[in-house]
């Protein structure tokens, strides 16, 4: 068991997502950063659907109740154990009673703390994704008490760190395809969209980025479709929407771009005032 | 199944298939055959699916490796005419208390429109609505068959909360907001039924397809059938549909 003494802004329980519920408007959710999340997972040899806890925006601190192993990966907010730095990706034992905490941002927007044989917080819809009005709670709360899997003293001991690409926290460069309705973009949209910069808003979440930039737009909406995560959306009023994993399943928007996985990862881990530029993959 | 659909990519792991631009029933049947036959043949591949009015989003559990390849099956799935098994449709009836307590747009809305009240009430009651799909919230039915008096404009400052229940129109639709959210549907009265209920083995009672009727009840029957609901003693009268 880990309990929480500190939640910090925007602590929850994350896996794959909810998947196969779709028909009945079941956002996916899941780790924002899947690669980081798997990456924990992987190192743990824990299960790709073990659950972890995604903090973001650090400052928050969690007591270990038992023994058991962790890894820490994503973006870096200076981890500590019991006062003492760690490294991220890398395999780490600890004891009962060993605090661990998470403060300042070095760099990334979101870390995942993944324990041996994952966070055994309650599966609903077979997930156990923290999402308002479908699990008891949308986010982590200060004296919670998180179920964990049985950790078994194992002879796996290697102890190496894996080394994440620089890039994947620092690139500009956001790949995407055509959306649906790219085509009904005028030439000049088009073009914005290939050469200009873009800037993550405030507005900010597990749902979607706002951009800043306006782009001058008559497109009409649609009937309403399906939108994923990482569809970017065309308002009316000109602005730009990227939707994240907790996105809804449908929208009414133009859907004028779709990222990559591997840039909906990236994305993850950039925050307010960040910029980058869409690169358009054939 | 003889209607031009269009196909295409949707990043890198899902197929948006197209019908033409319309609110139609015919469409909707034409989109359910499709996914029944898909969901049977190849449901090894995709993971989800998504409807929408007139689309139908196919998520793949991997990267499509050979798009092309992928649409092609698809269309042969498309024109095969095997008979697939109908899946049941039901009616169901949703009990709505139009009383001003819940319903506090009701007044505005006549007040701005030629529409008396009761008028709004009974016209909207009146109606069997059918189910496109579901989205914008897990459990909100997007349904089809208001009648043109009855479109009111959102209202122009969404509400930070409507209630969970809360019957509501938005321009050309009516709906029921399975949970407590922002929103900015005119609000006409309350239903005590559980649209979204993640306790029950099907979380929502109704899929695509199936067609809706509300049936008005007094404030005391509300809170009557709101006690049953909480009791788990409330089973949502339904029919069969045949066609």
């Amino acid at each position: 068991m880990i309990k929480v003494l500190k939640a910090g802004f925007y602590s929850s329980v994350q896996d794959k997502g909810r998947v196969g519920f779709a028909a009945m408007g079941v956002p996916v959710s899941g780790a924002m950063d899947a690669y980081s999340s798997d990456l924990a997972n992987r190192i743990l040899n824990n299960l790709e659907t073990d659950a972890v806890l995604e903090i973001a925006f650090g400052f928050c601190a969690f007591e270990f109740l038992s023994e058991t192993t962790i890894c820490i990966s994503g973006g870096s907010f200076s981890p500590k154990i019991n006062g003492v730095p760690v490294a991220l990706q890398t395999r780490i034992r600890v004891y009962k009673n060993e605090v661990l905490t998470f403060g300042h941002n070095v760099f990334g927007a979101r870390c995942y703390l993944a324990v041996k044989n994952g966070f055994l917080t309650t599966s609903i819809l077979k997930s156990r994704s923290f999402f308002q009005n479908i699990t008891q709670q949308s986010l982590l709360c200060k004296g919670d008490v998180l179920p964990v899997g049985t950790f078994t003293n194992n002879t796996d001991s290697s102890n190496t760190s894996v080394k994440v690409a620089k890039e994947h926290f620092e690139s500009q460069r956001i790949t995407c395809s055509k959306g649906p309705e790219f085509d009904a973009l005028s030439a000049s949209q088009k073009e914005i969209f290939a050469k200009q910069s873009f800037t993550i808003s405030n507005d900010n979440s597990r749902m979607g980025y706002r951009l800043n930039e306006l782009i001058e737009n008559a497109l009409p909406s649609i009937l309403t479709s399906a939108v994923l995560p990482g569809t970017v959306q065309l308002t009316p009023s000109g602005k730009l929407i990227v939707l994240m994993r907790d996105c809804q399943v449908t929208g009414g928007y133009p859907r004028v771009l779709q990222l990559t996985n591997t840039a909906i990862n990236q994305l993850a881990q950039k925050k307010t005032n960040d910029t980058f530029q869409f690169v358009l993959k054939e | 199944m003889n209607k031009v659909l269009s196909y295409k990519p949707f990043g890198e792991q899902a197929i948006l298939i197209e019908w033409a631009q319309y609110i139609d029933d015919q469409i909707l049947e034409d989109l359910l055959r499709f996914k029944e036959r898909i969901q049977k043949e190849r449901t090894h591949f995709i993971a989800d699916f998504i409807i929408g009015y007139h689309s139908l989003t196919l998520k793949y559990k991997t990267p499509i490796l050979n798009y092309a390849t992928e649409v092609e099956t698809l269309k042969s799935i498309y024109k095969k005419d095997a008979a697939s098994k109908k899946k049941l449709r039901f009616l169901w009836e949703i009990p709505v208390c139009y009383d001003l307590k819940f319903g506090i747009d009701l007044e505005e809305m006549a007040l701005k429109s030629k529409v008396s009240i009761d008028e709004i009430r009974s016209r909207h009651a009146a109606k069997t609505y059918t189910v496109f799909f579901l989205g914008f919230l897990p459990g909100f039915l997007y349904l089809g068959g208001l009648h043109s008096d009855l479109y009111f404009d959102r209202k122009p400052t969404p509400r930070l909360k409507v209630p969970k229940g809360a019957v509501a129109i938005g321009g050309k639709q009516t709906g029921v907001y399975p949970c407590s959210s922002p929103g900015g549907w005119n609000l006409i009265g309350k239903t005590p039924i559980h649209f979204f209920d993640v306790s029950q083995q099907q979380p929502c009672f109704a899929t695509a397809g199936d067609q809706i009727k509300f049936i008005p009840i007094s404030l005391d029957e509300f809170y009557q059938l709101e006690k049953e609901v909480a009791e788990n003693k409330y089973s949502i009268p339904k029919t069969l549909v045949h066609d």
